[in-house]
């Protein structure tokens, strides 16, 4: 077999990653504050149909992705109210804005359901460089927002290990009533984070729209990616840096099946193929439920928990 | 401190000496259903130890809270250095120099001791310095004479530890008062000791210690002055010196009691609990290794030490809900290991969990529903005779409550206690081995003294007893022979008299032989 198809696959499968990454990343700084996100799907639909809407009728691919962006944290802001204000339960809420997500996509897309985009988001030009045998596709050929992308998970690392608000926010997840007691408001540190978080899974469904779709669908266009970020959380045991690792792996899953079915390989029906990323995600969150592992992983101990001061 | 900055007009000196550094004046404060104070005045001065003495529900970590700033009064001020202050938060108590160490640590445990110490500090740059954090904090621990390694991890320290890195991060922070809310209540008297000499070190640094307990006899010497608060006020107030133990514990109650050794007569009972070479692991720690007890009929055997260290772990062996590795457990003759909860009760166990609300009763059914829960016979309940039963036990053991179908939830404590002891020692199959595990964790001294008469009437009755219990002076009392775990092993076993009492401290705290 080819071997140049693989290189291309593997290229292709970083692509698909940068919207895993940053839905990941979306959780992952939500979930740090204490606070489980479980509508990325929803956030991703939104943030590709409000992307789309915006470029159809501007033509501005940079003024859909703040739309994208803005959207996402607008939905995120819905739910920090709801589950940080109301204390309402946080796996409701998220699951309510999946099916939120999901139906006013479908509504308000509908007139451009099935339109080509109007506009894509180039790949970088790095001259010889992207002509590399190997190194030229899989590092030089991606566009602006995948390197974005790796920087954001990079400085949230940082964020996250290095800063005093990040050793703020690791403590809220893990033990609110300290930080509390610090005269640091939780539910400042949760609202500001759930809406970053949100922010990122916005706009990482917009990238979607112009990077990888081809068109509008509310069927098709995210496909099930924002259920595998939520696993990637976890797999990345909550680190950025992992994320990255992780969701290469997780795009090269997603991706095989279409080169396999490219290059005319019928191993297995491709129905069984396609079912790989799932079932992948299914092996990995089963592998991690035990207390053992999700002790050693370190997920945030108050995660889901809503704050209340202990006054009687 | 910069006290003047939020301080509101007046200064109240007192007779023109100097002012007291943390003074509540005639403060009060409400909870829904309850006055948790009345009218209190309280004052620690500079460089003094004052004990706040009072029975659980005295109103007594009500009043810290409120010096500290946790809870807000509702009537009355609070003054620093004379001066009255507003506190809105705990930040704005240590803004005043005020910080309290609550019972429950309020550390994160996956941090390292500096990164709690650091927490929520507005000195720290954007960017941390972790070598600097260490440094600084490394030094505040020299300097109070608290030895600690700064780059340890939380989650793996032992209470006192934890406890100390509290007090350093109250330090840190720049604390000048500082209310210990039950410090001694998860400590082994090692440690206690150990936190006697920081607090001390701590006064003759010009601190000052609000040290807040119910154990009467621990706070004498470590006190200056004692205050004791009953119902929510002020009872009475004694200088070094002046405190004499039984008045203590007269201001306290209102009333004077004894806590006179109970004991049970003999020895000769058949034996009817047996715990033989039990050994428990779980994820490769060892839990329990080797324990071997036998419990006669008409004795208690009491098991002593810090908690975590298998008491736990052992009841649930012995009661059927945890299958031990190792070893074999039987109760009145049969041998129960492995067969479970449910053949353990039939084979004439009861089991008292440590859990009263929860795994003990089902808080929201009633108290007729939670005795029917152990009724084993027939597909239809029995809720006539269920009812007479519980009319019963609320007419013989004076259980207050509204009526026998109210749900447990609404009970205090010591009454749902009493509710749970009954129908473990009383009702259905009659048991003849009880399993108690802090049987009076959390209640009144008159719930204490119920609950400690019942467990004295079922030995009297024959059974045989296991208490399991962290308070040694209710092991003390109470068991004939005391057992003391550590790290799942039998480290000592003792007569339970009171001569032996430093002996099992020593050896709750792993330092005997």
């Amino acid at each position: 077999m080819n071997s140049n198809v693989w290189i291309l696959t593997f290229a292709d499968a970083i692509s698909i990653a940068t919207t895993l990454i940053l839905a990941s990343l979306g959780a992952m700084i939500t979930e740090r504050s204490g606070v489980i996100n479980l509508g990325v799907e929803g956030y991703l639909l939104m943030g590709a149909v409000t992307g789309f809407i915006v470029a159809d009728s501007t033509g501005q691919l940079w003024l859909a992705l703040v739309a994208s962006i803005i959207v996402g944290a607008a939905m995120a802001l819905v739910h920090a109210t709801l589950t940080v204000t109301l204390r309402a339960n946080q796996i409701v809420s998220g699951l309510a804005m999946v099916i939120f997500g999901t139906g006013l996509s479908q509504f308000i897309g509908k007139p451009v359901e099935g339109k080509t985009r109007p506009v894509i988001i180039d790949k970088m030009k790095f001259g010889t460089l992207s002509d590399l045998p190997l190194v030229g596709p899989i590092i030089f050929g991606h566009d602006p927002i995948t390197y974005l992308t790796w920087l954001l998970a990079l400085s949230i690392s940082l964020y996250f290990h290095r800063t005093r608000p990040g050793l703020i926010l690791r403590a809220t997840g893990d033990a609110p009533a300290t930080v509390d007691a610090q005269g640091v408001s939780v539910r400042r540190v949760r609202y500001l984070h759930t809406v970053v978080g949100g922010a990122l899974m916005g706009l990482g469904g917009g990238w979607y729209m112009f990077a990888r779709a081809a068109a509008w669908s509310q069927a098709a266009t995210t496909n099930g990616i924002g259920w595998i970020a939520l696993a990637l959380v976890v797999f990345a045991s909550w680190r950025p840096l992992r994320a990255i690792v992780g969701a290469v792996l997780f795009g090269f899953c997603l991706q095989v099946p279409f080169t396999l079915q490219g290059q005319q390989i019928n191993i297995l029906p491709p129905e069984i193929v396609s079912m790989f990323p799932y079932l992948m995600t299914l092996v990995v969150l089963v592998a991690l439920s035990t207390p053992r592992a999700r002790r050693l992983l370190g997920a945030p101990k108050m995660l889901g928990q809503p704050f209340v001061r202990d006054e009687r | 401190m910069n006290a003047s900055s939020e301080a509101t007009q007046g200064s109240h000196r007192e007779n023109g000496a100097t002012p007291f550094a943390l003074s509540a004046r005639n403060v009060t404060k409400k909870f829904p259903g309850v006055v948790a104070n009345k009218q209190v005045n309280f004052d620690v001065a500079r460089g003094e130890v004052h004990t706040l003495l009072g029975e659980n529900g005295a109103g007594k970590s009500t009043l810290a809270s409120i010096l500290s700033g946790l809870y807000r009064p509702d009537e009355g001020t609070v003054l620093r250095n004379g001066i009255e202050i507003r506190l809105t938060s705990p930040r704005s108590g240590l803004s005043h120099g005020i910080a309290m160490v609550h019972q429950h640590f309020r550390l994160v445990d996956r941090f390292t001791v500096a990164e709690n110490v650091v927490l929520g500090s507005k000195g720290l740059t954007f960017v941390l310095q972790p070598k600097d954090i260490e440094a600084k904090v490394a030094e505040v621990c020299e300097k109070f004479g608290l030895p600690l390694d700064p780059r340890a991890v939380v989650g793996e320290l032992s209470a006192g530890q934890r406890q100390r890195v509290e007090i350093i991060k109250a330090l840190y922070h720049g604390a000048e008062v500082l209310l210990l809310d039950e410090p001694t209540a998860l400590l082994a008297p090692p440690e206690v000791v150990k936190l006697f000499e920081t607090v001390r070190a701590m006064t003759s640094a010009g601190k000052s210690v609000v040290f807040v307990s119910h154990k009467l006899g621990e706070v004498v010497d470590i006190s200056d002055r004692i205050t004791v608060m009953r119902d929510g006020k002020v009872t009475g107030s004694v200088k070094r010196g002046g405190a004499n133990a039984s008045r203590l514990a007269e201001l306290m109650v209102g009333r004077e009691i004894t806590l006179a050794p109970r004991r049970g007569k003999s020895d000769s009972g058949e034996v009817l609990l047996s715990v033989s070479q039990v050994h428990l692991s779980h994820d490769q720690i060892k839990i329990l290794s080797d324990v071997n007890i036998k419990v006669r009929g008409g004795e208690i055997l009491g098991i002593a030490g810090v908690s975590g260290n298998g008491q736990r772990d052992l009841a649930e062996v012995i009661s059927g809900l945890r299958q031990p590795n190792k070893g074999a457990v039987t109760v009145c003759g049969v041998p129960t290991s492995g067969l479970g909860a449910r053949a353990t009760r039939k084979a004439g166990l009861a089991y008292v969990p440590e859990d009263r609300l929860g795994t003990g009763l089902a808080p929201s059914l009633s108290m007729v529903d939670n005795l029917l829960l152990t009724r084993e016979r027939g597909f239809l309940v029995d809720r006539k005779s269920a009812l007479t039963e519980a009319e019963g036990f609320i007419e013989k053991l004076e259980i207050k409550t509204p009526g026998p179908l109210t749900s447990i939830r609404k009970l205090s404590g010591g009454n749902a206690q009493k509710v749970l002891l009954a129908r473990e020692l009383f009702s259905g199959d009659m048991s003849r081995v009880l399993v108690v595990c802090s049987p009076t964790r959390g209640l009144d001294v008159g719930a204490v003294e119920a609950v400690h008469t019942l467990l004295d009437e079922a030995r009297k009755n024959g059974k045989a007893i296991l208490l399991i219990s962290e308070d040694l002076d209710e092991v003390m009392t109470l068991a004939d022979r005391v057992i003391v775990l550590y790290r799942g092993k039998i480290v000592l076993e003792a007569r339970g008299v009171s001569e032996d009492f430093e002996a099992v401290g020593r050896a709750m705290a792993g330092l005997s032989a």
